[in-house]
């Protein structure tokens, strides 16, 4: 325990770095991804025709393991190797195609009595799907960001790999070392960071849906 | 991109002996198909207990959710750190390896067989009790064809987690079409990087389809719902497929037809 204190105030502004940089590249791709995924899960709801082609591209993307997807970017993107925007764009890849399906499930289990209820007080399509649809879907949306933020934490440390920096640099240089504090700080520190994003995200559903808590209460 | 690609897939050289793409694809499919066989010997009886009886699921989704955030690389080099002054052989990276890779295959694999015998419907399994089965025989005659269908997704999420993750392998010195990765990174060699991706992305996509076809074949149409659709050959199709649970059925329909 003492060793990993050591390591990690010996190396504290490297590691901390890491550690920031870990965050964006976690991140950053599942806001990206929503970003896109939205109106393509909002198409696949909207228009049944679409929801089979769009739900098995994603599933097909999904597939591709995602060391090939971060070695096969650079010769998508031209870029180089090392650069970091690789690891955004493969992951933004993953949680478009993780949830596109998630949005349109979610908006696919509003209640239709509820919808017919919003159209009868004299909703309008775009008012409805941003006042009532939307909201609704709020549970199962969060239920995928966090699948999907939480695998992102674990796939972005396989990008160390090909030197991209963050905390899986801990784990390299663990192995080229052969030392095990820098690895077993770069699990911890993957760990917290899954976790604290984790309540943040259960926290911000808790946030977007007062109505569930009143019922629970009631 | 492309014709780099093409072209050093089409070097015979990368072909054959050691370093050749069918030596490496053994190595990837025997590091994947052996972690998900013992992945599933563990996840598959343990699931349908659990899912049997209801207790410990809360726990089981709790730990199978915080598995998602363990960084396989980090656990993998942490194993064969531990294990190196241990063992002399080439075990030390090969277990370690298998070890990760049964890590990474049993929670889907048991996460989707108690929720698919928690699925069944309670008339069935009152149906089938009140038929004067066993609970075991419920278990394995009833709840077990229902789960199928889910079983089998977890099953082939457990391949495609392996598959991809078997490619991380190869930097603790095993082998699998990871080599290509790792090589190519330090010989500074893209087009080898990029062809061991590419072949890694279609040994996934051909494994994914295979086991979607595989379901087809394994899953009793009574539950797929292949067997409710009216259409010519319905009653055939009805027929084949009781024959295959009870193959007394199969006698009878041949006598009558």
């Amino acid at each position: 325990m003492s060793g990993l204190v050591d390591y990690f105030d010996r190396n504290r502004e490297t590691i901390l770095n890491w550690f920031g940089w870990h965050v964006w590249l976690s991140v950053l791709p599942v806001v990206l991804g929503l970003v896109i995924a939205f109106p393509l899960g909002w198409l696949a709801r909207r228009y049944r025709f679409a929801y089979g082609p769009l739900v098995s591209v994603a599933g097909l993307l999904y597939t591709i393991p995602s060391l090939a997807l971060f070695v096969l970017m650079p010769g998508i993107l031209h870029t180089r190797i090392l650069d970091p925007v690789n690891v955004v764009a493969a992951l933004t890849v993953y949680s478009v195609a993780l949830l596109v399906r998630v949005v349109a499930d979610g908006l696919a289990a509003v209640p239709e009595d509820v919808e017919m209820a919003a159209r009868a007080m004299g909703y309008g399509p775009v008012q409805r799907l941003f006042a009532v649809d939307l909201p609704l879907a709020v549970p199962v949306v969060i239920a995928g960001l966090r699948v999907a933020t939480v695998s992102n934490v674990s796939l972005v440390s396989v990008s160390a790999l090909l030197g991209v920096p963050q905390l899986g640099q801990l784990f390299t240089t663990g192995f080229s070392r052969l030392v095990t504090e820098p690895i077993v700080l770069g699990i911890l520190g993957c760990l917290l960071l899954a976790a604290v994003l984790d309540l943040l995200l259960v926290a911000a559903g808790a946030l977007l849906t007062p109505w569930r808590r009143a019922v629970r209460a009631s | 991109m492309i014709s780099s690609i093409v072209a050093w897939l089409g070097d015979p050289a990368h072909w054959q002996g050691p370093d050749g793409v069918p030596t490496h694809l053994r190595e990837h499919v025997w590091y994947s198909l052996l972690a998900v066989v013992v992945a599933a010997a563990v996840a598959l009886p343990a699931g349908l207990v659990i899912g049997h009886t209801g207790r410990g699921t809360f726990l089981v989704a709790g730990v199978a959710n915080a598995m998602r955030a363990v960084p396989t690389l980090g656990l993998l080099i942490l194993f064969v750190i531990l294990l190196l002054p241990h063992i002399a052989s080439d075990l030390v990276y090969l277990l370690p390896g298998e070890a990760v890779l049964v890590l990474l295959a049993v929670p889907p694999i048991l996460t989707n067989t108690y929720a698919g015998v928690q699925n069944v419907p309670p008339e069935v399994r009152d149906a089938a009790a009140g038929m004067g089965m066993t609970p075991r025989g419920v278990l394995l005659r009833v709840e077990l064809p229902c789960a199928l269908p889910l079983v089998l997704s977890g099953v082939r999420a457990a391949v495609l987690q392996c598959v991809a993750t078997a490619t991380v392998l190869a930097y603790v010195s095993l082998g699998g079409f990871g080599r290509y990765i790792i090589d190519g990174q330090q010989q500074r060699d893209f087009p080898q990087m990029a062809s061991g991706a590419l072949l890694v992305a279609v040994l996934a996509l051909l494994a994914d389809g295979l086991l979607a076809l595989l379901a087809r074949f394994v899953v009793s149409p009574g539950v797929s719902g292949r067997a409710g659709r009216a259409r010519p050959g319905h009653a055939r199709a009805l027929s084949r497929a009781r024959g295959r649970f009870h193959p007394a059925h199969t006698l009878t329909t041949q006598e009558l037809s």
